[in-house]
């Protein structure tokens, strides 16, 4: 049996989510038996692949390039996880929706700064009016909540997706965890 | 106060109008009288001086038709006459004698031929504001005989014959009510009478208590009686400061003349009431909240039971009724349950006031016999829907109430019949809708209004119902996906079965109906991206996700 | 037994249990171990019935009943767990995860909140519905203790509790609907107010809405069991 594809992406997140996955330490070598990672943040690929089974996606949608990116993730996954609570439920990111993000540019780049006050417009997405979570756009197979999901909640959430064991998330974590 | 000095009244009245040879009834509901009907009267008072007519020009309460008003009634030919303006009064003096004017009469037969007045028989004939008016007209007589020749369970019994049911909205049957809190224990209870009416389009109560509080004054001592309450009070909205002005002189009155206070037509009966006026709360015309209101608390509702019967104001048994229940009492003692039974259909008996509004010919108030076809109001009493347009669906029962469907309009109303289309009676506001309305803003609309006026209590009504107005709207704005709307189901659902009063419980029924007779219009928002009748202004997918 | 009490069989769950008359369904619930989720509802407390989560069904009625304020009655069948009440708890929770900001994991209740735990006991690994995202402030004006109206959730318990067992009435509800907002007095900063400190309220609170200034960045557990205590000592008083 050919392995099963592994895609982990980072759209509005602290990546601390990544973090907590790699903190499955010596286990991510017994996932690496069972699963190729095809693309991430810690793999040298630029193009989402064509085809992955699993896509394990961090932080909310925030700018218009994450709502690009996570329609195409989804076109091109099976199985699509919103991994920690950003994902599931906009979390801190979705902090500065009350008041807009405006005045969070303007906070950031033009009050607290003493040289050159500038808004970045070149290159850098448009941000949204609203910080959202993933599910909003697209449709999602399963939802880890948790800030982060803990390593055990990784590994044993992955190791039932892999092998199609039965998953009771709630079992494992919720939000805030 | 007994039937002969009640006859005495009577026939004083008479003969005072006897002396003139016609009687210039001019309606000064606060629909006429913003048309400023009260200058009217006094031109028409004038002008009838000036050419020497001997003729009374008496002010009277509403006359039903409030979209042709200020309305003039001149007895005993019966000629009404619409729109008339002050400088029209010297033509209407002139008139009396001979011809009538006119370019002014009013000739809708069919509007006043199909209707039955019970509630509204005094509604335009007599001076809300003298009691003798009122007197001449039988009033209080139904009292004098029970209090000098019924029980108060004979009373009861009357009003469980009659069938009749509570007027606000319910249905609950009032005589079981009345004989529940007759049989709660308890020294000290209350009546209340709820003219908390807060319905989009529905003033029903707000014209009875203009036109006629005698009647539910009348009503309410009956009650009081009946259950053996010592006090009441009329919970008005004070919104209504002709209806407060018009009872408290009803009050006053009633209370000169011994009809209330100690010893009421001098037997031991004891019972006084008086007026509380609400902020204009809608969720205080529901039972609990409005006592808590009365109390000087929030006007919050509670979990029932125990129902106000057992435990109300201050924790005494409290009789609640509606201000049309209370106006149906008088006739029914007096004319007896059984006359009342025989008007109506099978398990809805008596009559209804309606509000009619929206995109109808005859906007008013109109009393028909339960029963009567929902086409019968609209098409005939109603005129219609005017301008050309085609009728799209009927609203009753207001926020709580449901849309009709053309197709729906042979059903008879009735409590049962409506409840079983996805609608309820409610108070009785109706309001009508062509094809220039958009079902899906019209359910945003009463979502909306749930929303608004929600007294914020319990989650799914607080939360629920903002939440179901950030689904319609996107919805109305094109934005909304087919998930959206399952999602709209699924929490109207949980709205409808858990939220605490019946303000949460039937906030979903204007969404609930018109999903069921109206769904293409939701699909064609969602999918097709348009709105049928073109009142929403629907975004481009383009412009959604830029 | 003695004289005047009266005692009710009933059936909650499949499982025959007993109360006095006059008890709630939710008393004699969780005294034999059967649990139903509540949010407004503290031992010790009046019943205001308002959070919904403790509706159950009974036999004989279409219509659901709030346990707490429910009083069983002989021969009575309830139901605590069918998929209808389960996915209306659910809604329900999420219309509170959905209705202000409760961003659990920078919150000063983390890990001791009784919505963060109802979400997970009810089995919420995410909310379906639009998240309201509201403006609202934070009172930080107490000297001792500080309110967040984001985490609110509108259970009253601090009013009831200031009023019924403190006696000052200091909080209370203002604004109607989804506006409700708790206020201190007359909507006058909390530290400005006639509060007595005593902190009730802060024990009490389910969420973070209410919390003590020198907890912040620990872990902040609440102990609203002094209730029933203070209240057994007063009567035995």
């Amino acid at each position: 049996m050919s392995k099963l594809t592994l895609a982990t992406v980072w759209l509005d997140g602290c990546s601390g989510c990544h973090m907590s996955f790699l903190d499955m330490d010596e286990r991510l070598l017994a996932l690496a038996e069972l699963v190729d990672i095809v693309y991430s943040p810690i793999v040298d690929r630029k193009d989402f692949p064509n085809h992955v089974d699993i896509a394990l996606v961090e932080g909310a949608v925030a700018s218009v390039d994450d709502e690009k990116k996570i329609r195409k993730i989804r076109a091109h996954t099976t199985t699509l996880v919103a991994m920690g609570d950003c994902a599931v439920a906009g979390n801190v990111p979705s902090m500065r929706n009350p008041i807009g993000p405006q005045a969070i540019l303007d906070r950031a780049y033009i009050q607290n700064v003493s040289t050159q006050p500038q808004i970045p417009c070149v290159v850098v997405p448009r941000l949204l009016p609203i910080v959202r979570p993933i599910h909003e756009f697209v449709k999602v197979d399963v939802f880890l909540p948790g800030c982060p999901p803990s390593a055990d909640t990784f590994h044993t959430a992955l190791t039932a997706l892999v092998t199609g064991a039965p998953l009771d998330v709630p079992a494992l974590t919720r939000f805030g965890a | 106060m007994n039937l002969e000095e009640l006859e005495q009244i009577a026939e004083s009245v008479r003969q005072e109008n006897a002396r003139f040879d016609y009687e210039v009834n001019v309606c000064m509901g606060t629909g006429c009288l913003s048309r400023h009907s009260d200058k009217l009267k006094d031109a028409l008072t004038e002008q009838i001086a000036a050419q020497g007519k001997n003729a009374l020009v008496r002010r009277t309460g509403c006359m039903g038709l409030c979209a042709a008003g200020p309305l003039v009634l001149v007895d005993p030919d019966e000629i009404l006459y619409q729109h008339v303006r002050s400088d029209d009064a010297g033509s209407v003096a002139t008139s009396l004698g001979t011809a009538p004017v006119a370019e002014l009469q009013c000739n809708l037969r069919d509007h006043f031929d199909q209707q039955v007045h019970i509630v509204l028989e005094n509604s335009g004939h007599i001076d809300p504001e003298r009691i003798d008016d009122y007197i001449a007209r039988d009033g209080y007589q139904a009292l004098v005989k029970a209090l000098t020749e019924m029980t108060p369970s004979e009373v009861i019994q009357q009003i469980v014959e009659s069938g009749l049911r509570g007027r606000g909205g319910g249905g609950y049957p009032t005589g079981l009510k009345w004989g529940t809190v007759a049989k709660a224990f308890g020294d000290t209870k209350y009546v209340i009478c709820n003219g908390d009416e807060g319905d989009p389009g529905a003033f029903m109560d707000r014209s009875v208590l203009e036109s006629d509080p005698q009647r539910v004054l009348e009503g309410m001592i009956l009650a009081a009686y009946a259950v053996g309450a010592s006090k009441g009070f009329f919970y008005v909205r004070a919104e209504y400061p002709l209806a407060v002005a018009r009872l408290s002189a009803c009050l006053r009155d009633a209370r000169r003349r011994g009809l209330l206070g100690n010893g009421i037509c001098n037997t031991p009966f004891n019972f006084d009431a008086e007026i509380r006026l609400g902020a204009g709360a809608f969720v205080c015309g529901e039972e609990t909240a409005l006592i808590a209101s009365i109390e000087g608390r929030r006007g919050t509702p509670r979990p029932r039971p125990p129902y106000p019967a057992v435990s109300g104001l201050w924790g005494r048994p409290t009789l609640i009724n509606n201000v049309e229940t209370f106006a149906n009492i008088a006739p029914i003692i007096r004319n007896g349950g059984k006359w009342f039974a025989s008007i109506g259909s099978e398990r809805s008996k008596g009559t209804k006031v309606f509000a009619l509004t929206g995109k109808i010919k005859n906007t008013g108030l109109v009393e028909v016999p339960m029963g009567i076809k929902l086409r019968e109001i609209i098409e005939v009493i109603g005129g219609g829907v005017p301008d050309g347009h085609t009728f799209k669906a009927v609203q009753t029962g207001g926020p709580s109430g449901g849309c009709i469907p053309a197709e729906m309009l042979d059903i008879g109303v009735s409590y049962d019949a409506l409840l079983k289309i996805g609608s309820i009676m409610g108070s009785g506001g109706m309001i009508v809708m062509d094809d220039t309305s958009c079902m899906v803003n019209v359910a945003r609309f009463f979502v909306e209004f749930c929303m608004t006026e929600s007294c914020g209590k319990c989650i799914p009504c607080r939360a629920g119902t903002a939440q179901m107005y950030k689904l319609l709207t996107r919805i109305c704005d094109g934005s909304a996906t087919m998930d959206d709307l399952d999602l709209l189901i699924d929490l109207c659902d949980t709205v409808k079965e858990t939220s605490l009063c019946g303000l949460g419980q039937t906030a979903p029924n204007p969404v609930l109906s018109t999903l069921k007779y109206f769904r293409n219009e939701y699909i064609d928002h969602i999918v097709h991206k348009r709105c049928p009748a073109g009142v929403c202004s629907i975004q481009s997918p383009a412009e959604v996700t830029a | 037994m003695s004289p005047g009490v009266d005692v009710k069989t009933l059936v909650i769950d499949g499982k025959d249990v007993t109360g006095r008359s006059g008890q709630t369904i939710l008393e004699i619930a969780r005294e034999n171990g059967i649990d139903i989720p509540t949010l407004c509802h503290l031992d010790g407390l009046g019943d205001v019935g308002a959070c919904r989560l403790c509706l159950v069904e009974i036999k004989g009625s279409n219509k659901l009943q709030p346990a707490c304020v429910t009083t069983v009655f002989e021969s009575m069948e309830v139901s605590t767990q069918s998929d209808r009440l389960l996915k209306h708890r659910r809604t329900i929770l999420e219309l509170l995860f959905t209705e202000r900001n409760h961003i659990c994991s920078v919150c000063v209740a983390n890990g001791n909140c009784e919505l963060q735990s109802l979400g997970q006991s009810q089995g919420l690994t995410h909310v379906r519905l639009p998240y309201r995202n509201p403006d609202l402030h934070v009172d930080a004006s107490h000297e001792r203790f500080t309110i967040d109206h984001n985490r609110c959730i509108l259970c009253t318990r601090c009013v009831r509790v200031c009023a019924e067992i403190e006696g000052a009435h200091v909080w209370d509800v203002m604004g109607r609907g989804i506006d409700s907002m708790i206020i201190s007095d007359l909507n006058d900063p909390w530290g400005e107010s006639s509060c007595t400190r005593c902190g009730k309220c802060v024990q009490v609170c389910p969420t973070g809405a209410l919390f003590d200034k020198s907890k912040v960045g620990e872990a902040h557990p609440k102990y609203p069991d002094f209730l029933p205590y203070l209240n057994l000592m007063r009567e035995a008083k």
